[in-house]
């Protein structure tokens, strides 16, 4: 039951990443056969699988190092550009799409749901030029591009990163606090919302420990299926910033046909993927205690 | 649907650039992949010359400025429309038969469940703009390899949804009846259970466009999307990002009509979904 509830729940599951492995060994084979190295394609796959399961992701073409070792590389400014972003927008969204809710149809609400397709609609490459712009060379805040790693000291790291966070979270900002709205306001609609206004609480205490608290679930769901949409961003976000993480690392592989490198970062930004949403549907019996697995 | 004010906001918007796109060769536009040599990096609204391909000078007004090359932006970003509403109709028409003929399977027919759902899981699990990249480095770059690799990634969102509503439908009364008088499988999944999924798919039909023309651009910005040679907004911009310090306007012209463009279809679809869908209304 237990077992069955995970794959269900889950968005990806492991019949998910075979199947996407499988995808790759098709790219493998392609490659082989174009360099002239003609082996069947599930005695391919099998190789790959065979090296796949003792952690290896083949030798980088370009690059002459293996895979593994690169995207090892490259994960420190990838994982704190994420981080930050995801920061930035929980931070931001949530206490945004509750004050929607609380004054739902209020101007307040509605600028938000405005701001909201916006923050769908404008690309974030063009989102990125147009605060570099602004920021960096009109008001010279932050600099243009670039990345400092964390070991050259803790405020020029945070100062090159900013920006790229702050770009990067405004369509998940978007997402989170439409979602935030929607579900706290289905949660204010509740019976136990009037008993503990009745009770005299706080209209704080209310929204947060009552409302707030019922919507959680939803929340934390869609936190995990941007994560999607955050993999695309730090793709672009990188790659207009200039930052040496695994999304500049992709488009670098793809403009070198760089095929073992392709398939390892897809690998790792899918398997990266499935993890969170995995442990995200395991805090479900945190954020609900009527869950349980 | 029409009485609603996101579907005439959206729908007159997209109209306005259709007009665009389809009346770019007479809205004082030259060849968008003209080199003048001599009017190199123009300032908006600068008044030059731009020789022909038969040598002939001729005057024109650079609205929108030119890039590094000497070429008109207007004239680009016009000729770009084209490109972007096509990939954005296109990937959606795509995504959608393919996605309504796995969703309309997995639906109805139990035995094809489980295998096309697996499939399904494992495409959703790997973001989409790493298949559209991993499809493009596959097969080089192309108008219908770019179509194809954004519309893959939305094949499984939609037969997720064409799969939720077949099952549902397929409990009403009147496919219970056809049943009874012994209706072909086939007549019933196309004849009585497909018109009923309609409306939804509309809706995401039009998510789906908004996100294609998004994506294309991204891939062509990111210099992996269609050949340099063809004037995208993402193209215009992927050049334009080298001076983009000096002049911004290579960047900006063509990514207030993305921003636009995509509003739009977005306005669009929210509109079409409040008259359309109202159950799909509260649940987003």
């Amino acid at each position: 039951m237990l077992v069955f509830l995970l794959l269900r729940l889950t968005p990806g599951d492991p019949a998910a990443i075979l199947a996407g492995d499988a995808a790759s060994s098709e790219q493998i084979a392609a490659i082989r056969a174009s360099l002239g190295l003609d082996r069947s394609l599930p005695v391919q796959f099998g190789i790959w699988l065979g090296s796949l399961a003792r952690g290896e992701l083949g030798q980088s073409y370009f690059y002459k190092m293996q895979v593994t070792q690169l995207i090892g590389q490259r994960l420190e400014p990838t994982f704190a550009l994420a981080t930050l972003t995801i920061f930035f927008a929980i931070v931001v969204s949530i206490p945004l799409g509750v004050v929607a809710a609380w004054r739902f149809g209020g101007w307040f609400d509605r600028a938000l749901m405005g701001f909201s397709v916006m923050g769908f609609s404008v690309p974030v490459f063009v989102l990125a030029y147009l605060l570099i712009w602004l920021v960096s060379l009109q008001l010279g805040w932050f600099p243009v591009q670039g990345y400092r790693r964390l070991a050259d000291g803790f405020f020029p790291f945070l100062h090159h990163l900013i920006l790229p966070a702050l770009t990067l979270s405004v369509i998940y900002i978007a997402l989170i606090a439409r979602v935030t709205r929607a579900s706290v306001l289905e949660a204010l609609g509740e019976d136990y919302i009037r008993t503990a206004r009745a009770k005299g609480l706080p209209e704080i205490r209310v929204l947060v420990r009552h409302a707030l608290a019922n919507a959680a679930v939803p929340i934390a769901t869609v936190i995990g299926i941007g994560i999607a949409i955050l993999i695309g961003g730090v793709v672009v976000t990188e790659s207009v910033y200039a930052i040496p993480g695994l999304g500049r690392l992709t488009v670098d592989a793809v403009l070198a046909r760089d095929f073992p490198t392709i398939q390892g970062v897809i690998l790792f930004f899918s398997f990266i993927y499935v993890v969170v949403n995995l442990v995200i549907d395991l805090s479900y019996v945190l954020l609900d205690p009527r869950i349980r697995y | 649907m029409l009485q609603n004010w996101s579907v005439r906001i959206g729908g007159s918007a997209l109209l306005l650039l259709l007009v665009l796109a389809l009346g770019a060769p007479w809205l004082g536009t030259v060849d968008p992949t003209l080199f003048d040599a001599a009017s190199r990096d123009l300032r908006p609204g600068a008044a030059g010359e731009i020789t022909t391909l038969e040598g002939d000078s001729v005057k024109h007004v650079f609205l929108m400025g030119s890039d590094s090359f000497g070429r008109d932006i207007y004239s680009r970003v016009l000729y770009g429309t084209r490109v972007s509403l096509v990939v954005g109709l296109a990937s959606a028409l795509v995504a959608l038969v393919f996605g309504v003929v796995c969703g309309l399977g997995a639906g109805y027919l139990r035995w094809l469940d489980g295998p096309v759902m697996r499939v399904m899981d494992g495409v959703m699990a790997i973001p989409a703009i790493l298949i559209a990249i991993a499809v493009v480095a596959l097969w080089r770059a192309s108008l219908p390899t770019v179509i194809v690799a954004i519309a893959i990634p939305e094949i499984p969102r939609v037969t997720r949804l064409v799969r939720s509503l077949v099952l549902s439908i397929r409990e009403e009364p009147y496919v219970e009846a056809a049943v009874a008088l012994g209706t072909p499988t086939g007549k019933i999944m196309f004849g009585h259970i497909l018109p009923n999924t309609i409306a939804p798919l509309l809706v995401q039909g039009t998510y789906i466009c908004a996100f294609a023309i998004l994506l294309e651009s991204i891939l062509s910005f990111l210099g992996v999307g269609l050949p340099p040679d063809i004037p995208t907004w993402g193209n215009i911009m992927a050049e334009g990002r080298v001076q983009f310090v000096a002049y911004p306007h290579n960047v900006f012209f063509p990514g207030v009509f993305l921003a636009v463009t995509v509003l739009a279809v977005n306005i669009l679809g929210d509109g079409l979904r409040d008259t359309l869908d109202p159950k799909m209304a509260k649940r987003v």
